[in-house]
C-alpha cells in the first residue's frame, strides 16, 4: 500500500505544529522520520492516524484521498500505529487488548475469548512477537508491552505501521530485536514509518529519511549520511556530539548509600539493597531501562519516599530520615524527571520558580513577607546565565519550550553552593540545541567539586558524561562499568545479566 | 530480600511471583507480602479479644435464664420449618470463647491480608449469633431469623438498585454522587404516575426520569466536564428541593388524588416459592426485586464477557487507549451514565410502589449515599457491590428487631438507630482497606 502525505498542516491557535508536510511512503519501505523532540513528528502521525483533524492538506491512500474522523477509520484504511506512550488498558489482558474495539464475538455480543487468543498466539509465532495471551498487561514489562502494540496493529491488518519513538523504553537488546521485528514485517510487504530523533537507530534500519524541524520537512537523506550531517540537518547548525571534560579528580565521599531497600505500599520491592558511593568531583551515572528503581533512588535520596530500611549519609552525616527542606538545606541540588510535575510549578512565574526552594531565607523573604525586588533580580540574572529564552521573567513557566523549561530548574538548583547534585534525565525532551548547554553545565559543576549522581536511560548520554556507571535492573544495581565499556556490556547489564551470566552463557 | 531488614519487621513474607509472558520467557516479579505492623497487628488482635470478652462475660452476666428460640420462618411461609431453642447462656460463651481465640491467634502471628477477610467474617457471625442469643435469652418472643431475613433484601433491594447505578457509570469513568437524587425523583414519580395511571406506569415513569436526571449528569460531567462531585451534589440538592415543591404543590393538599398508587404484590414462583426458608425469603417477592436480580446479573456477566463490558472497562481504566481503537468514548459514557439513572430511578420506585405506596418529602434519607458507599466497599464489582448492600440493608433491619424485642438490658432507639450507619463507617474504614477506584473515575476526556 502507498500511502501519500500532501501539503499537511496543522495549527493549534497560532502554533503550527505541521506546516505543508509533504511524504510519500512506499510499499514495503521502511520511512524514518527524523527530527527532534517537538519538530511536529508526533503531531503529524496523529493527523495521519486521525486523531487530529489537519487544518490542511489531503492523505491518499493508493492514489484515493481519504478523509478520517477517527482512529478508526485509519485503521479501516490499513494504517496502525504503535504510541510512544502506550495505549494499552493495563487491568485487561493481552487478548482483550489485541481484541478491544474489533472484537470477535459469539452470538449476543459476547466475546469470543478462544478466537483472541488463537489470533494472538498465530501472530506472535509468524512475526516472532512472542507473548503469553492471557497475562494482564499490567503485569508486563514494557519491553513485551510494545509486542502488543505492534500485535493489536497486526490484528487489524494494517499495512502502513507507524512506530512513534519505539526504543525509547527498550535495552539495546531489545531495539535490536525490534529491527529484526520490522525488517521481516517489511518482508511482508508492511510499509512502516519509524520515527526517532537517535541517529545510530535510524541509520541501522530506514530506507529513506525524511527530517523534519520546526513543523517543515528541511530536507531527505541516505541511511549512508554521517551522523553530523543528520544532527547537522536536524538542529539546523552543526551541533557538537561528545562532550568535552576533563578526566574526573575525584575528592572525598559525599554520598554514600548502604543496603537500601524502598518497598512500594503494595508489597512491591522498588530499591532492592543499593549501596553506592559518589565522590566529590565526579558523575556517578545510574544507567538502565526505565522503571527500574532510579526514580524511587532518587527520591530516597532526597527524602521525598521512605526508605523501608539502609542507610544514606551526605558527607558523612546521617541523611536517612530527615526532611526534604533540610537536605535541600545542607547542599543537595534536585532536578527530577518530570520537570513539569516535580520540578516546577506551571503557572508560577520564571522569577517565582527560581526562588522556589528559597523564597523563605534571604535575601528574598523571611518568615512573613517576600522581597520581590529580590526575585526579580536573581531572575534576571540567572535568565541571562544560564540562556533561558523568553520574552520576560515574569512569564509563566509553562509557556517555556521543554529545554528552556529545564534550563530554569538547573538555574535554581545550581545557583547555590552544593555538595551534591541529584539530576534526573537531564536531557528528556530537551531539544539538542540546549542539551549541549545542560551538559556542560553538569560538567562545569562537577569540576567545582560537586558530586553527581546522574539517572538518564539514554546510554549515549551515559556514556559521555559519567566517570563511573551503575546499570540498575529490577531494583538493584548489578553491575558497575566504567564509561568506555561497550554499548553490548551495558545492554546485557540493562537487560539483567550480570556479567557471570553472560560468561556462562557464552 | 535479606533477612536482617533494617526497620524489621516490616515483611510477612517475601514470594517470587513470575509470570509467563510468552513462552519460555518468564518474568519474575520480587513481591513482597507487606505485613501490617506489629502495632496494627497488636491493635486488631486485641480489639477482637476484646470483643470476644464483651460476648463471653458482658453478654453472659446480663443474659436471661431462659433458652432462645429461633423461629426461621418469615411471613407467609409456603412450607415452614419448626422452631428451635438454644441453650442461653451456653452458646454465648462459645461464641464469645471462639472470637477470644481466633483473637489470640491474630496476636500471635498475624493472619495475611486475605485471611484477615474471612477472619473478619468469622467474628461478626459469631458475635452477631451470641447476640442474638443473648437478645431472645428473656424467652417473651422467639427471635425472627426468617422475617429478619426478609427485611433484609426488601430494604437492601432500593440499596442494591442504586449500587448498580453506580456501577454503570463509574465503570466507564463518571462519578455518580447523584445516586441520591435520582433515587428521589425515581420514588416521585412512581408515586404520581403510580397513582394516575397504574403502578405498572409509575414503575415506567420512575425509570424515565431516573435516565433523564441521568442525562442531565451526563451532559454536564461528559460535555461540560463540570467537577463531577460538585455536580452530584447539586442535582441532589435540586432533586430534594423540586420534589418537595412538588410534594407540597399537588400531593399535600391533594388526599388520595396523587400520592396513593396501588403498590405491587408479591409474586411467588412456582416450585421454587416452595423451598422452606430460602423460598418465602427470595422467591415470594415484587416484581422490582425480581428486576434487581435481573439486572446484577446481567451487568454482572456482561461486565466480563461482553464487547459492552469490556469497552465498558476500557473507557473506565484508560479511555484515550480506548479512543485510539476506533470506539466511541463519549458515547459509550452517555449511554452507560443515562441506563444507570434509569436504574436508580427504579431504586426509587422500590421506596414507594415496591412499599409504602406513599411519597414523602426526603423519603430517600441518604440511602444514595449508603448505596455509593456499598459500591465503594464492593470493590466497584456488581457482586461486591451486591454483598455490600445487602449487609447494610441488615444493619438496618437488625435495628428494627431489636427495638421489637425484650431484650435483657433495654438498647436506646436512639443507639439502635446509629447502628447501620456506625456497621457503614466500620465496613467502608476497616474491612475494605486500599481500593482501586477505575483509573479514569471522574476524569473528563478531552481528545488529543
Amino acid at each position: 500500500m502507498k500511502l501519500e502525505l500532501r501539503g499537511i498542516t496543522k495549527q493549534f491557535g497560532s502554533f503550527t505544529a505541521n506546516d505543508h508536510i509533504d511524504l510519500v511512503v512506499e510499499p514495503g519501505q521502511i520511512h524514518a522520520l527524523l527530527g527532534e523532540n517537538g519538530a511536529g513528528k508526533s503531531t503529524l502521525m496523529n493527523v495521519l492516524y486521525g486523531l487530529y483533524e489537519p487544518t490542511a492538506g489531503e492523505i491518499i491512500v493508493d492514489g484515493e484521498p481519504q478523509k478520517f474522523d477517527g482512529p478508526g477509520d485509519a485503521m479501516r484504511a490499513g494504517i496502525g500505529m504503535v504510541h510512544q506512550h502506550f495505549m494499552l488498558v493495563p487491568v485487561l489482558t493481552v487478548a482483550e487488548n489485541v481484541m478491544l474495539g474489533d472484537e470477535y464475538t459469539k452470538s449476543a455480543g459476547m466475546l469470543d475469548q478462544r478466537k483472541a487468543r488463537e489470533v494472538v498466539r498465530r501472530l506472535s509465532k509468524d512475526y516472532h512477537l512472542e507473548v503469553n495471551p492471557d497475562v494482564l498487561v499490567e503485569d508486563l514489562p514494557v519491553g513485551i508491552q510494545q509486542r502488543v502494540e505492534i500485535l493489536k496493529a497486526l490484528a487489524r491488518h494494517a499495512k502502513v505501521l507507524i512506530l512513534d519513538e519505539p526504543t525509547a523504553v527498550l535495552t539495546p537488546q531489545e531495539t535490536d530485536h525490534l529491527m529484526d521485528v520490522m525488517r521481516s514485517l517489511k518482508a511482508d510487504g508492511t510499509s512502516i514509518v519509524f520515527i526517532s530523533h537517535k541517529l545510530r537507530e535510524v541509520r541501522a534500519i530506514a530506507d529513506t529519511i525524511t527530517v523534519i524541524r520546526r513543523g517543515k520537512v528541511v530536507g531527505q537523506a541516505d541511511p549512508s549520511a554521517t551522523p553530523a550531517e543528520l544532527a547537522a540537518l536536524m538542529v539546523g547548525r552543526p551541533v557538537q556530539l561528545q562532550v568535552d571534560k576533563a578526566p574526573a579528580d575525584p575528592g572525598d565521599v559525599m554520598l554514600g548509600i548502604e543496603g537500601l531497600h524502598v518497598i512500594s505500599p503494595t508489597g512491591q520491592v522498588l530499591v532492592d539493597d543499593v549501596s553506592l558511593q559518589v565522590r566529590a568531583g565526579e558523575i556517578y551515572a545510574v544507567a538502565g531501562v526505565q522503571g527500574n528503581g532510579q526514580s524511587e533512588l532518587t527520591e530516597a535520596v532526597v527524602g521525598l519516599v521512605e526508605p523501608t530500611s539502609g542507610t544514606i549519609s551526605l558527607d558523612g552525616r546521617d541523611i536517612t530520615d530527615t526532611s526534604t527542606d533540610e537536605i535541600l538545606g545542607r547542599g543537595v541540588g534536585y532536578v527530577p524527571e518530570d520537570r513539569m510535575h516535580d520540578g516546577l510549578i506551571g503557572s508560577f512565574s520564571i522569577a517565582e520558580n527560581l526562588v522556589l526552594d528559597t523564597y523563605d531565607e534571604a535575601p528574598f523573604g523571611n518568615a512573613v513577607s517576600l522581597n520581590l525586588q529580590e526575585i526579580t533580580k536573581n531572575a534576571t540574572e540567572r535568565v541571562e546565565e544560564f540562556d533561558v529564552r523568553t520574552q520576560s521573567a515574569e512569564a509563566a513557566a509553562s509557556t517555556l519550550s521543554g529545554g528552556n523549561q529545564q534550563k530554569v530548574v538547573l538555574a535554581r538548583e545550581m545557583s547555590r553552593p552544593l555538595k551534591l547534585l541529584v539530576i534526573s534525565q537531564p536531557t528528556r525532551g530537551v531539544d539538542v540545541g540546549s542539551q549541549e548547554f545542560v551538559h556542560k553545565r553538569i560538567v562545569a559543576e562537577r569540576d567545582r567539586g560537586t558530586a553527581v549522581l546522574l539517572v538518564s536511560t539514554e546510554l549515549d548520554e551515559v556514556i559521555g558524561l559519567a566517570d563511573r556507571v551503575g546499570v540498575m535492573y529490577a531494583g538493584k544495581i548489578i553491575g558497575e562499568l566504567p564509561p568506555t565499556a561497550s554499548a553490548e556490556e551495558f545492554g546485557l547489564l540493562m537487560a539483567g545479566q550480570t556479567a557471570t551470566d553472560a560468561k556462562e552463557a557464552s | 530480600m535479606s533477612p536482617e531488614l533494617g526497620k524489621s519487621d516490616a515483611i510477612v513474607e517475601s514470594s517470587v511471583d513470575t509470570v509467563e509472558v510468552s513462552p519460555g520467557e518468564v518474568v519474575t516479579q520480587h513481591l513482597v507480602e507487606v505485613r501490617m505492623s506489629t502495632r496494627r497487628r497488636i491493635g486488631i488482635g486485641v480489639a477482637i479479644i476484646v470483643i470476644g470478652l464483651i460476648v463471653a462475660l458482658a453478654l453472659a452476666a446480663s443474659a436471661g435464664s431462659h433458652s432462645t428460640r429461633f423461629d426461621l420462618n418469615g411471613a407467609n411461609p409456603g412450607v415452614s420449618v419448626p422452631k428451635f431453642s438454644l441453650p442461653g447462656v451456653t452458646v454465648i460463651v462459645i461464641c464469645g470463647v471462639l472470637i477470644v481465640l481466633l483473637g489470640i491467634a491474630q496476636l500471635a502471628r498475624g493472619f495475611g491480608k486475605r485471611t484477615m477477610r474471612w477472619v473478619g467474617i468469622g467474628v461478626a457471625v459469631l458475635f452477631l449469633l451470641g447476640f442474638l442469643t443473648w437478645a431472645g435469652t428473656e424467652g417473651k418472643q422467639p427471635i425472627q431469623v426468617g422475617s429478619l431475613l426478609q427485611q433484609t433484601l426488601f430494604l437492601a433491594t432500593p440499596l442494591i438498585l442504586g449500587a448498580m447505578a453506580g456501577v454503570m457509570c463509574e465503570k466507564t469513568g463518571v462519578i455518580n454522587v447523584a445516586i441520591e437524587g435520582q433515587m428521589l425523583f425515581g420514588a416521585f414519580a412512581g408515586a404520581l404516575f403510580g397513582t394516575i395511571a397504574s403502578n405498572w406506569v409509575g414503575l415506567l415513569a420512575a425509570v424515565v426520569i431516573g435516565a433523564l436526571v441521568g442525562a442531565l449528569l451526563a451532559v454536564f460531567a461528559i460535555k461540560f466536564m463540570v467537577n463531577q462531585v460538585i455536580l452530584g451534589v447539586v442535582i441532589n440538592a435540586f432533586a430534594l428541593g423540586l420534589t418537595g415543591y412538588l410534594f407540597d404543590a399537588i400531593m399535600a393538599n391533594n388526599g388520595g388524588g396523587t400520592n396513593q398508587p396501588s403498590v405491587f404484590n408479591p409474586i411467588k414462583i412456582p416450585v421454587l416459592g416452595d423451598i422452606p426458608v430460602v423460598g418465602s425469603l427470595l422467591f415470594d417477592q415484587t416484581i422490582i426485586t425480581y428486576l434487581m436480580y435481573v439486572i446484577v446479573i446481567v451487568i454482572d456477566v456482561m461486565l466480563v464477557r461482553s464487547r459492552w463490558g469490556l469497552r465498558t472497562r476500557a473507557v473506565g481504566e484508560h479511555p484515550k487507549a480506548a479512543d485510539t481503537v476506533g470506539i466511541n468514548v463519549l458515547r459509550l459514557r452517555y449511554q452507560n451514565v443515562i441506563i444507570g439513572g434509569g436504574i436508580a430511578g427504579l431504586a426509587g420506585a422500590a421506596l414507594t410502589i415496591g412499599s409504602v405506596g406513599q411519597f414523602n418529602k426526603n423519603m430517600t434519607s441518604g440511602q444514595g449515599f449508603i448505596a455509593l458507599a456499598a459500591l465503594i466497599f464492593g470493590r466497584w464489582t456488581p457482586r461486591g457491590a451486591l454483598g455490600a448492600a445487602l449487609f447494610f440493608g441488615f444493619a438496618s433491619a437488625l435495628q428494627t428487631a431489636l427495638s421489637l424485642l425484650a431484650t435483657p438490658v433495654n438498647i436506646d432507639s436512639n443507639l439502635l438507630q446509629m447502628l447501620p450507619y456506625l456497621a457503614t463507617i466500620f465496613a467502608v474504614a476497616g474491612l475494605v482497606g486500599r481500593v482501586r477506584a477505575p483509573a479514569a473515575d471522574g476524569e473528563p476526556y478531552v481528545k488529543g
